[in-house]
């Protein structure tokens, strides 16, 4: 049985190289072109993500929804949501399964300030990264000294906790939520920044800026001390504790990050569809923005919005298939996890923790201990 | 006295895993411990370099008390473990590898960090033909190789190193401990775990012997190279 799925693997692998290789090839490219290509390049992909809500894409894009609406949700929030979920489990080398705890609470701390104290949009968004983050510091401090599996079971138990938490308190409003929520201010009289009902772009422009801004910030926080800290956490975490990185501060850190980019992500979230309930939180969210993680690459930024794009647009793109659709994307990712376990685009270190059986599983809870070559003498 | 370690006791849940540990490292010496599986010699490292945490007893390095600091701040104080086995970070390469055996130096200190990687390469010959190969992809005795070196970038006065030899073929566990004593004259101190008894004791100025969380002997190396029942227990013999 496993000898033939590992040749169905190297059949494929054979198969589907030629694809994998230019991929490969693709990304040293990347690296090595010139300061100014690189620029172009960024350009040009702002550029196609501004002229995105045009008609004419739309219609090859989703012929049976409207195209703006999806662009913002779920695109373009699974987008926001899967990076901040990256600097967690992709950076820091974490398992978080109650994400959308942090997506809830910014959407209620947009909702209960919007609606009962009145505050403006842009004064509840810090207040809501920062509920966010605090609260992933709170559920942080005594777990993260958790691993693996235990940790991945904490997170999943905070995840429905929100969510009970949310049905069952006054102030939330229970089952039925919490409706008129405020929209943003409206900027001047261009009709891409009035904020209103029916028209989905300016939210997802103001949701375009912020994913933006998330890529800036967690890029430079990937090449600074704290971005080698965590790769060394990710791999060996006390190896990286007695080379004098805080293992436990840059955790906290990872979550807090990670929470405050899902709590941003409620906010705008909640500033467009004016009614939330808990039933807007459910855990297969959390599940769907591992799944965008894990399949675009974990770790790999590109990957990663590669692959939330993929898991938002495609349930979406092929609707016309009703219910086999969800059976058909179920296949897919059975299939990317036998056949390249690192992600569509899968981080360059990713490849060799993989390799050596331990750091690439060990995060994700399956710290498996395979019979360790070193353990046999070798010249 | 650079290290001091006074009765200490660690416990994994109920169970006792060092049962009143004591022990001394003064400057410029090379210290064994030895014993068999499961007698608590990776524990007493791991609890020495901030690991584990301490129920009772303490430990002193330069004479102040280190018994209740992390593990990451005893790295600037001028202690550094290599881990046992494969404790490298496998999806860095070499270089990256010893980068991050400096990380908790400063950036001031640039020219003596560099003069310590050329140090590192000078030991390890290997590690500097290959500083570009992802540490994973590579053999168990360039992996040993990596994590000394990474230790060493640490520029630790006290390098602690757990079963250096464990996994080597005969002919590079000879050449680890050339390595170690080479380390030891150039002025780091040493505290080494072993399996390997005859090598470890070979190399060493004095050791302990631990059974099941416990010194039962502490004698200069060589006495216990020709002791009789350390001959039968630990040597093979």
């Amino acid at each position: 049985m496993a000898m033939t799925a590992k040749r169905i693997t190297q059949v494929t692998d054979s198969a589907l190289a030629p694809l994998f290789k230019s991929l490969h090839s693709l990304r040293t490219m990347w690296q090595r072109a010139p300061k100014w290509a690189r620029a172009t390049g960024y350009l040009f992909v702002i550029v196609l993500a501004v002229l995105a809500p045009a008609q004419s894409i739309g219609n090859f894009m989703a012929p049976q929804s409207d195209w703006r609406t999806i662009l913002f949700y779920p695109i373009g929030s699974y987008i926001l949501l899967a990076l901040g979920l990256n600097v967690v489990v992709g950076l820091a080398g974490m398992l978080d399964l109650g994400y959308v705890a942090f997506f809830a609470i910014g959407g209620y701390s947009m909702a209960v300030l919007g609606v009962n104290y009145h505050w403006s949009f842009w004064e509840i968004l810090p207040v809501g990264i920062a509920a966010a983050a605090l609260s992933g510091v709170l559920l942080g401090a005594p777990t993260l000294r958790l691993r693996g599996d235990y940790l991945a079971i904490v997170t999943l138990g905070f995840g429905e906790i929100i969510q009970r938490v949310a049905n069952n308190l006054t102030i939330t409003g229970g089952p039925t939520g919490i409706s008129g929520i405020p929209h943003p201010p409206s900027v001047g009289t261009l009709s891409v920044l009035s904020y209103g009902v029916l028209d989905a772009r300016p939210y997802y422009y103001l949701e375009l800026a912020m994913i933006v801004l998330v890529i800036f910030f967690t890029t430079r926080l990937e090449k600074s001390r704290v971005g080698r800290g965590w790769v060394a956490l990710r791999e060996d975490e006390d190896a990286a504790e007695l080379m004098g990185v805080p293992t436990f501060t840059f955790k906290i850190w990872a979550f807090a990050i990670g929470a405050s980019v899902g709590g941003l992500s409620g906010v705008v979230y909640a500033a467009k569809v004016i009614a939330i309930t808990p039933e807007n939180y459910p855990l297969l969210l959390s599940v769907l923005i591992l799944v965008c993680v894990v399949l675009g690459g974990s770790g790999n930024r590109i990957g990663v919005i590669l692959g939330a794009f993929l898991v938002a647009w495609l349930p979406e793109r092929f609707r016309g298939l009703a219910n086999y659709r969800i059976l058909i994307f179920g296949a897919i990712l059975v299939a990317m996890m036998v056949f390249r376990p690192g992600g569509i685009i899968p981080a360059a270190r990713r490849k060799a923790e993989l390799l050596e059986g331990r750091g690439g599983g060990a995060h994700l809870g399956g710290e498996v201990d395979i019979e360790q070559p070193g353990s046999t003498p070798e010249v | 006295m650079l290290l001091e370690v006074k009765d200490l006791r660690v416990y994994y849940g109920k169970i006792e895993a060092l049962r009143g540990i004591s022990l001394q490292v003064d400057a410029g010496e090379i210290v064994c411990l030895i014993g068999a599986n499961g007698a608590g010699k990776t524990t007493t490292l791991k609890t020495i370099s901030g690991l584990r945490k301490v129920s009772h007893g303490s430990v002193t390095f330069k004479g102040g008390d280190i018994t209740s600091m992390p593990g990451h701040q005893r790295v600037t104080l001028g202690l550094c473990q290599s881990p046992e086995g494969r404790g490298i970070f496998p999806g860095m390469t070499v270089m990256e590898n010893l980068e991050m055996g400096a990380y908790s130096r400063k950036k001031k200190e640039s020219e003596i960090i560099a003069a310590d990687f050329e140090r590192v390469f000078g030991l390890f010959p290997r590690l500097s033909e290959r500083r570009k190969q992802v540490a994973g992809t590579m053999s168990g005795g360039e992996q040993q190789m990596i994590a000394i070196g990474r230790a060493l970038m640490a520029a630790p006065d006290l390098l602690l190193l757990d079963e250096p030899s464990m996994g080597l073929a005969p002919k590079l566990v000879t050449q680890i401990f050339e390595i170690i004593r080479e380390i030891n004259s150039q002025g780091t101190t040493v505290l080494l775990v072993e399996q390997n008894a005859t090598q470890a004791l070979s190399v060493s100025n004095r050791a302990y012997v631990l059974e099941t969380g416990e010194i039962t002997r502490s004698a200069p190396a060589s006495e216990l190279l020709n002791d009789d029942f350390i001959r039968v227990a630990y040597l093979g013999e």
